[in-house]
């Protein structure tokens, strides 16, 4: 009788469906808490992994549709969305992997976990998406509440109360410093939509005074969430005293995030300014590298040599971005993320292996002789250290060798070296965590992993990528630059050259 | 022209699957599945390897076997595929590697008889000489890198092999940071042509298309040379990182014999040798690499001089025959740079496992002080031991006399007098430390402890000694001087693929007047030898006593180790400890803060402050930065 409505399918939820999903799987898993026990806390994992393969499975569909833009400019879809959504929902669901046994054995237990969880990859794919700086402004800080509830989610625990309120603290600091920023920026162009922004760079009467003041701010912003030096500090108290798969979101999601928005807003939107931000981006990839490297050189916790190795990562990746006049390094950016993705949540796996209730085994003295007793997790870990430090032809390597042929093409070559003497320096402190597994006396025993088969599935899916990643690099590169370029495609001009 | 041949791939394929099969069935195969797995791979790569050089041979000259294995990178124009290349330079180090290596997996079999870890140890073996294959069969700078990388890993797995020891671990640790300071260069060196050659949108990294694309390198030949210099330096324990290398020495020996003689340390001069092309454009470069080997060359013998550890003196001996490696190449004499690398392959294999052979007998001994009179009671072990020492000292008919000869000949014709006296130098140093150890060890009075019962090898450790010790006899009877026989084959076979090295007719009267002075100081060192470690074995503690400083100087290796250590070492470390941690934390920006009366209320309350980690440090540290991002902004808009 009466026809379908066929402009509804096509209405601008269509983009947003993985969003939706996420958003409404949430309160879902919410929901069932109700309904489950404590003890079955697993089965809520598993409902979350669910919801989130099945975001990413519409987010896939949506990977090869053409750049466009929704809810009047504010969400751009396409490719360099669906990238980002992607590699956010895979970290997500791989933290919800790794958490199951490890929630049950922590007393985790409970649906807010896992919610919190779905928030925060909804304020991810928010800040990935946004076109706007205030949807990017707010899906930071839908994630950033979510990650600061889900830091100090062992309440018992002082140092994971520690770490939230330090990260919470020094959060609302930079939330503040974003902001201005943006009202900077909306005083100067008259919009807080980026591509109006853009076009508005090129106009005379824009107050460059103004606008600089607004990109200082974003800056600074941006590099805290980064954790860039100097912004860096709450990251190794914060990477330390939350729930270790916590610990591994942050590393992977929370960075993949804040780079999808800050690489959108800068790289391709305020690609005409180059000039202006590559050299403050200079100066802070080459601090961050080296602090973030020298620092991890003397640590004796784990986790702690793994947040400053998060903090010299960033470093590298703010190379490329450093490199914005290179074709390249937009795809170079967005490669590395993955291979990063893939390498550290592997890592972090391990250190969940070796942790167990009321006895949190993640000092360096804690993995001796871990290769005698579990040659398997050994072996995986020393290949996540090993692609960590960059070793072909694993996913570490690859992500270094295209950021670094990019800086040049840019014609960084003092930044270059600088990069890559540091990731020298950085093999050390990688190799420290295979001597000690290669030590015979000492170190804990972790629980049997033959009743952790959740654990071992993350272990594998993130060892086969940082193998296959490096091996057969090819699609992965591919669509990495595809995605990037989709992104430049939402822009209104196109614009490569910024160079000095 | 270039032939499709797709079973090079079997060179890699069989140690891969050694590889697999020791990880993952080896420790439940037992021992002798092993054994067999584990060295028949080697021998069976060996085997494809000779296949592709008969093929090779039937071929014209200049020609090679190809095959691409999968299209790795395509990233815009630039393309980098899996793919291996089977020329006459490849083939010679295919050769090299795999039988050599092959021969030293067979010794394996004995000397780890007793040692319960034997699958992991032929896993990380066949890893070894696989990543060294794939190294040398690589057709481009990447896939080589992945190679260069790769034994690098694997010498640190070998080096700590027997992980109990917390010490030998470090050492590895050692080894591959070191390594990674060369890799760096290596890297640049790469990154360095790839800018030069994209400038010109040409985008390749193989062999093939960089010397077709030759020219394009030419502005930046000299940066990339010395890059890529560093990057041999760290490979081919040259000064200044061969500081890794002696202490590589607490593997296991066999392990040392195929760091040291079949794949490892040759990997620097194999890549200058196959980046050729680009050296030419670059004098400069060249000559930096002739002077770095002969340097080295000369250092090196010195420091074997004093060291009372067997494997170490042969450390020191691979760092110095290296150096002469370099200097042939340096020379332009690439084809008599690889012919010493291989003749040295054969010699410096021997000798370690010779020294495995006697560390063996002796369970586990290494100090020549505790040996002496061996001769008699390990006859084959001597024999073979004493056909290497004279094929490293250059006796006239024994294979290390037709390369080193080759190497000093043409460094002097390249015009460089004063490295090729010294290398004569070192010629002697070379006869005075091998017939030390020698005298030390097989002669004199035994110095053994009682308890030891010494015996000669089994026949699995003494077969891979004969067969060594034959190919140091006669390894060099493929490039004999010029009208002799079949004259330089060995240089006719790679000339194509090193193209133009240097005036080829000098084996002249010159030629033979330079081999007589460089037999003299041979000849000086052996009666050197004689004298101060058989005829008056009291003679060299009273030099020692006389000149203690020089003596010291030596014996502490110059205090290399120790400079490195407290520059790279305690520097870094002390500003890691001081300044980035304990100092951000809690000294040096407290007092920053305390100084400018910013942290009134931190001052007093330690408790709190730790309680709360310092959060008004980081802000303060936060607020600095934004404050620095803040002026350069308000210089840009004031200098507007």
């Amino acid at each position: 009788m009466t026809q379908f409505n066929w402009s509804l399918i096509n209405f601008a939820w269509l983009p947003i469906l993985p969003l939706i999903v996420v958003a409404v799987g949430a309160m879902g898993v919410l929901l069932a808490g109700v309904q489950v026990d404590d003890e079955d806390s697993g089965a809520l994992g598993i409902l979350t992994i669910a919801l989130l393969v099945f975001a990413a499975v519409l987010s896939l569909l949506l990977f090869g549709g053409r750049p466009s833009v929704a809810f009047s400019g504010a969400l751009a879809a396409g490719g360099y969305t669906a990238y980002f959504d992607l590699l956010v929902l895979f970290a997500a669901a791989m933290t919800a992997l790794m958490s199951v046994e490890y929630a049950a054995d922590q007393g985790l237990a409970g649906a807010e976990y896992y919610a919190l969880l779905m928030f925060a990859a909804l304020g991810m794919m928010l800040m990935a998406a946004g076109d706007d700086l205030i949807v990017i402004f707010l899906g930071l800080e839908t994630m950033s509440i979510a990650i600061y509830a889900l830091a100090g989610f062992m309440r018992h625990d002082p140092r994971s109360n520690e770490a939230a309120l330090k990260y919470f603290l020094l959060g609302a600091f930079s939330t503040g410093f974003l902001l201005y920023g943006i009202a900077f920026i909306y005083g100067a162009t008259g919009s807080i939509k980026l591509e109006p922004i853009e076009a508005a760079l090129s106009r005379p009467a824009t107050d460059n005074a103004l606008l600089l003041a607004g990109v200082g701010l974003l800056l600074i912003g941006f590099g805290f969430k980064i954790a860039a030096v100097p912004f860096h500090m709450w990251a190794p108290d914060a990477y330390e005293g939350a729930p270790t798969p916590v610990t591994a979101f942050m590393a992977v999601g929370v960075k993949a995030a804040a780079f999808a928005a800050f690489v959108r807003i800068f790289m391709v939107h305020l690609g005409p300014l180059g000039p202006q931000w590559t050299m403050v981006l200079w100066v802070m990839a080459g601090l961050t590298m080296t602090v973030g490297n020298l620092a991890a050189l003397v640590q004796t916790n784990i986790k702690r040599m793994l947040a400053y190795s998060a903090i010299a990562h960033a470093g590298y990746i703010l190379v490329g971005m450093t490199a914005a006049a290179a074709p390249r390094a937009g795809g170079a950016i967005l490669y590395y993320l993955l291979g990063y993705a893939f390498t550290n949540l592997g890592a972090f796996t391990v250190v969940v292996a070796l942790e167990r209730r009321g006895a949190i085994h993640d000092n360096l003295a804690d993995y001796r002789g871990l290769a005698a007793r579990h040659p398997f997790l050994a072996a995986a870990m020393a290949l996540f250290m090993l692609s960590l430090a960059g070793v072909p032809p694993l996913a570490g390597f690859f992500g270094k060798f295209y950021i670094f042929s990019a800086a040049l093409d840019a014609h960084l070559l003092w930044l270059t070296i600088i990069a890559v003497i540091n990731s020298v320096i950085s093999a050390y402190y990688y190799l420290s965590v295979l001597i000690a597994m290669y030590v015979r006396e000492g170190g804990v025993e972790p629980a049997a992993l033959r009743t952790r088969p959740a654990l071992i599935a993350t272990l594998v899916i993130a060892a086969a990528g940082t193998v296959a990643i490096g091996l057969f690099p090819q699609p992965y590169i591919t669509s990495a630059a595809g995605a990037f370029v989709s992104a430049l495609g939402n822009a209104p001009h196109h614009h490569v050259v910024l160079s000095r | 022209m270039t032939a499709q041949f797709p079973a090079l791939a079997l060179i890699l394929l069989f140690p891969a699957i050694g590889v697999v099969f020791n990880i993952f069935v080896g420790p439940r195969a037992g021992r002798n599945a092993v054994n067999v797995a584990g060295t028949g791979v080697i021998f069976a790569a060996f085997a494809v390897g000779l296949w592709a050089f008969a093929r090779l041979l039937a071929m014209p000259a200049g020609a090679a076997l190809e095959v691409t294995l999968w299209p790795w990178i395509i990233a815009d124009q630039f393309h980098t595929a899996i793919a291996l290349r089977f020329d006459a330079l490849s083939a010679v180090m295919t050769l090299v590697v795999s039988g050599v290596g092959a021969v030293i997996h067979l010794y394996s079999i004995g000397y780890m008889a007793h040692d319960e870890d034997y699958a992991r140890y032929f896993a990380y073996m066949n890893l070894f000489a696989l990543s060294m294959l794939v190294l040398v069969l690589a057709d481009n700078l990447l896939l080589m890198f992945v190679g260069w990388e790769g034994v690098g890993l694997c010498s640190y797995l070998l080096i700590a092999f027997w992980y109990g020891n917390a010490q030998f671990a470090y050492n590895g640790r050692k080894a591959f940071v070191v390594n990674r300071v060369g890799d760096a260069g290596f890297i640049l060196g790469i990154l360095t042509m790839l800018s030069a050659l994209a400038a010109h949108g040409v985008w390749t990294l193989n062999f093939a298309g960089l010397q077709a694309h030759a020219a394009m390198l030419a502005p930046v030949a000299t940066m990339a040379g010395l890059l890529l210099l560093l990057g041999a330096t760290g490979k081919s324990a040259q000064i200044p990182l061969y500081v890794w290398l002696p202490d590589a020495m607490v593997g296991p020996t066999p392990v040392s014999a195929l760091i040291h003689a079949a794949t490892m340390v040759t990997a620097g001069v194999y890549m200058i040798a196959r980046l050729h092309f680009l050296y030419a454009l670059t004098p400069d470069a060249m000559h930096v690499v002739a002077v770095i080997g002969g340097v080295t060359a000369f250092f090196a013998a010195t420091v074997a001089l004093v060291q009372s550890d067997i494997k170490r003196v042969l450390a020191y001996s691979t760092i110095s025959q290296l150096g002469y490696m370099f200097m042939g190449v340096g020379a332009g004499a690439f084809a008599a740079g690889i012919f010493h690398l291989m003749t040295h392959a054969f010699f410096k294999g021997l000798l370690f496992l010779c020294a495995g052979s006697i560390i063996h007998a002796l369970k586990g001994e290494q100090d020549m002080n505790r040996m002496g009179a061996l001769w008699r009671r390990m006859p084959i072990t001597y024999a073979t031991m004493l056909a290497a020492t004279l094929a490293i000292c250059a006796v006239p008919g024994f294979s290390g006399y037709f390369s080193k000869d080759l190497i000093l000949e043409r460094t002097f014709e390249a015009g460089d007098e004063g490295l090729w006296l010294l290398g004569v130098i070192t010629a002697g140093l070379t006869a005075l430390y091998m017939f030390r150890l020698l005298f030390l060890t097989f002669h004199g009075t035994s110095r053994v402890a009682p308890d030891k019962h010494v015996h000669e090898s089994p026949p699995v450790m003494t077969v891979p000694l004969i067969i060594l010790g034959l190919l140091s006899v006669a390894g060099g009877w493929v490039e004999l001087p010029p009208g002799w026989l079949w004259g330089g084959a060995f240089s006719r076979f790679l000339m194509p693929v090193l193209c133009r090295s240097r005036s080829q007719a000098a084996h002249g009267a010159a030629g033979g007047a330079l081999g007589v002075v460089a037999m003299l100081a041979t000849l000086t060192g052996f009666l050197l030898a004689y004298i101060l470690y058989i005829q008056s074995p009291a003679l060299p503690g009273r030099i020692a006593a006389r000149a203690s400083a020089l003596y010291h100087l030596l014996v502490r290796k110059y205090y290399v180790d120790e400079l490195y250590n407290l520059i790279f070492g305690r520097f870094l470390f002390w500003g890691s400890t001081n300044v980035l941690s304990r100092g951000v934390d809690s000294g040096l920006i407290d007092g920053i803060v305390d100084g400018a009366g910013l942290g009134v209320e931190a001052a007093g309350e330690v408790t709190r402050r730790s309680a709360t980690g310092n959060v008004q440090v980081y802000a303060f540290v936060y607020l600095a930065g934004a404050v620095g991002i803040a002026a350069y902004y308000v210089y840009l808009v004031m200098v507007r």
